[in-house]
């Protein structure tokens, strides 16, 4: 994934999903100043529509990447030690596979599955 | 005055960085902040879909006085690091580059963010 998503690729990766995750956002918050004072009913049938589950599948995707890059140009800028850097690298991917299946888990249950 | 000793040691607290350099790194330290901020969303997300109780306990939790400090940083980055990350967009298309426009739009993506998150918090708090 590193060497795939090194240079430019990384960098285009970057600015795409931001593009998402800001709409995706910004519908979000939208969507709870329109309902202020939401029910467990409403807020779990909201996210077993397949339209809504599909958006969220794609922003955890999306989070996921752009949280990936980012870390990963902090740490080039600032861990010098090569394997230092290196090991840093293997618990942010670690930490975020983690994260990642969790939000898998949680989708699929919404989802009713 | 006697010449400077070397090598110099550049002193990170001693850089006096221009607005949009501490635009810049306000970006990386608000991204970093949501990074280590996935899992507790991630786990109040799965708690309030678990049930009616968790989502009431949820609820109750992102309420909570001790959690203030985390939600409040939260909501600060997530505002923060979405107003400045248009702004790097707009200058990556060419908009805004120069020194001026640069100096000005740092200054509001400070100050909207701030406006941002405190309304955002009032969302979760009221």
């Amino acid at each position: 994934m590193s060497a795939g998503l090194s240079g430019l690729r990384a960098w285009l990766a970057q600015r795409l999903s931001a593009v998402y995750l800001g709409l995706y956002f910004i519908f979000a918050v939208l969507a709870i100043a329109v309902h202020p004072h939401l029910s467990y009913e409403e807020w779990r049938s909201w996210l077993a529509n397949p339209w809504v589950l599909l958006a969220t599948g794609i922003f955890m995707v999306a989070l996921l990447m752009h949280a990936w890059i980012g870390v990963r140009d902090i740490l080039l800028d600032y861990v010098h030690p090569l394997w230092l850097r290196v090991s840093a690298y293997g618990l942010v991917v670690m930490f975020l596979l983690a994260c990642g299946l969790w939000a898998a888990k949680i989708l699929l249950q919404a989802s009713g599955l | 005055m006697a010449t400077p000793q070397r090598p110099v040691f550049l002193n990170l607290f001693k850089i006096r960085l221009p607005l949009p350099g501490v635009v810049s790194f306000a970006h990386r330290v608000s991204g970093a902040l949501m990074f280590f901020g996935i899992p507790f969303v991630l786990y109040l997300f799965d708690l309030s879909l678990s049930g009616p109780e968790g989502f009431a306990q949820a609820r109750s939790w992102a309420g909570s006085l001790w959690l203030t400090p985390v939600i409040v940083l939260l909501a600060w980055s997530l505002c923060y690091h979405l107003l400045a990350g248009i702004r790097y967009l707009l200058m990556d298309l060419d908009l805004g580059i120069d020194r001026k426009a640069s100096y000005l739009s740092a200054a509001w993506v400070a100050g909207l963010a701030l406006l941002l998150s405190l309304w955002l918090l009032l969302e979760i708090y009221l």
